[in-house]
């Protein structure tokens, strides 16, 4: 059983055991607009919860992703490299950046469900 | 994710163009800029409106440039009045010509890059139509109005809209609402009627392509703008592609590629020194502007292009062998090479094309090579004249 959580910062990370696969979320593509480069984390690094380590760049602006909670990056989506639009198409699932080992899972708890999520981007609107 | 950087806006209210109504209708994101709420993109996104131009022609709506008249009794009385504030030759700007210059402050830097139309009719001589950038309007106005000798005015022209069309689609599409414009070359203006409204027409633009911007009276700009969309070539484009095509074609963005500290020569822009001035002098800053042609000015605006596929942004450092030789003033991707694309100033001796330098931001670097501006070959309407 797989399950997803948001950071207000508009990161998702989706949980599998101890390994979370992390992208920007829906909405957050959407603002960014076309995506042109993905800077990608070295795998094996280490980051801590709201660390950047990654960033989104768009014809527009550059987006910085930030660790949504503490762990080692185990693996990184090698596919944006050639096809960065591919956070556009489907951010939640192919235009995925980076998986973590995740170290605390106690950090999930401060993330919000899909229910918030999706109450928080309304109020933003 | 954490946006890097941040639109220009303020907290206080946004005006909105004539075309608000228009933009919200086609699916418009709106983004502050200079005080006006401005679509920076449509549905389709930046990437396809670039596009779009480059192979057809889009609509941009500009209204919140500042559009003004300087009026004097006599076309001579007017241009001497403006000559005093600007390197160009005004006087001998003929009827229906469009001249890009800038204004100058006494240390030779630019207040504000400006169009300067001389109307095509013999009747309304005496008068020079201004463009104005949107954020600078407030400085320029009363800039001008404290430098005009008696008898010679400036008046904002607040209750009008500009429509940008521009592409190689174009002059086609506009033909079969005002009939054919080959003979309008680029730099030249006229009047034209179009969906019933009466239009000034300049063959000009922002975007390196063939194309006209459109000054209508704001009531009727929609009908205009409609008309215009309803021609299979064209699609509306926002500020975002509206910035990709202009970084692409080497033009300068007011506030980043150049401000008050640049003078027209390290930007580029000497040729704005017309003949006759760099003879008589006479204008703001004369004294260093003048030096910097005869000498060279200690730094250049060039185009850069980055290394790889990571957009290099404005303010990273230009390093040349471990040395910082100066800075990127505009950065982003170029849809049309498909590539990081920049410009920057640097000091001189690096400003030759093919110099190898460093970019460097947020303790990253990336190698870049400086090229020749425009980054795109520009393609204008020209003719003889």
């Amino acid at each position: 059983m797989s399950s997803v959580r948001f950071t207000e910062d508009h990161e998702y990370i989706r949980v599998d055991g101890d390994v979370g696969t992390i992208g920007i979320t829906d909405y957050a593509q959407e603002q960014l607009g076309d995506v042109v480069f993905v800077e990608m984390p070295q795998v094996g690094k280490t980051v801590a919860r709201g660390e950047e380590f990654a960033v989104v760049e768009s014809v527009k602006a550059a987006g910085e992703v930030l660790a949504p909670v503490s762990g080692e990056v185990i693996e990184v989506n090698g596919a944006l490299e050639e096809a960065p639009a591919t956070v556009n198409e489907d951010a939640a699932g192919a235009g995925w950046i980076a998986r973590i080992r995740i170290s605390d899972r106690s950090e999930l708890d401060d993330l919000m469900d899909a229910e918030g999520y999706a109450a928080f981007i309304r109020d933003l609107d | 994710m954490a946006a890097r950087g941040s639109e220009a806006g303020g907290d206080t209210e946004l005006r909105r163009t004539p075309l608000h109504g228009l933009h919200r209708e086609l699916g418009a994101r709106f983004v502050p800029f200079a005080g006006y709420e401005m679509p920076v993109q449509y549905p389709t996104g930046v990437l396809r409106e670039h596009r779009h131009t480059r192979e057809a022609a889009s609509l941009f709506d500009v209204s919140h440039m500042g559009q003004a008249f300087v009026i004097g009794p006599d076309h001579g009385a007017a241009a001497a009045a403006l000559e005093a504030l600007v390197p160009g030759d005004v006087a001998r700007l003929g009827r229906g010509r469009v001249r890009y210059t800038v204004l100058l402050n006494d240390a030779g830097g630019i207040i504000d890059d400006i169009m300067v139309t001389r109307s095509a009719s013999e009747a309304d001589d005496g008068a020079l139509f201004l463009v104005l950038n949107a954020a600078r309007r407030e400085v320029d106005l009363p800039h001008i109005a404290r430098a005009l000798p008696a008898g010679v005015t400036v008046a904002p022209a607040r209750a009008r809209a500009l429509i940008a069309l521009q592409g190689p689609r174009a002059a086609d599409v506009l033909a079969r609402h005002c009939g054919d414009l080959s003979d309008l070359g680029f730099m030249s203006a006229g009047s034209a009627m179009i969906a019933g409204a009466d239009c000034h027409l300049s063959r000009s633009g922002y975007t390196g392509e063939d194309g006209f911007e459109i000054s209508v009276d704001a009531g009727r700009a929609e009908a205009v703008a409609r008309v215009l969309l309803g021609e299979d070539e064209v699609a509306p484009a926002g500020l975002g592609a509206r910035d990709t095509l202009r970084l692409e074609a080497g033009l300068c963005l007011y506030g980043n590629d150049i401000d008050e500290t640049t003078s027209p020569v390290e930007a580029g822009l000497g040729w704005v020194v017309a003949r006759r001035r760099r003879a008589e002098g006479g204008f703001p800053g004369a004294g260093r502007i003048l030096a910097e042609l005869d000498r060279g000015p200690a730094r250049l605006r060039v185009g850069l292009l980055p290394e790889g596929r990571a957009p290099a942004r404005a303010g990273a450092a230009i390093m040349l062998g471990g040395r910082e030789i100066g800075t990127v003033t505009s950065g982003g991707y170029g849809p049309t090479l498909n590539a990081p694309v920049a410009m920057g100033y640097v000091e001189s001796r690096a400003a030759v094309a093919g110099t190898r330098v460093a970019l460097v931001a947020r303790g990253k670097s990336r190698e870049a090579e400086v090229v020749e501006l425009p980054l795109v070959a520009h393609r204008y309407h020209l003719q003889k004249s």
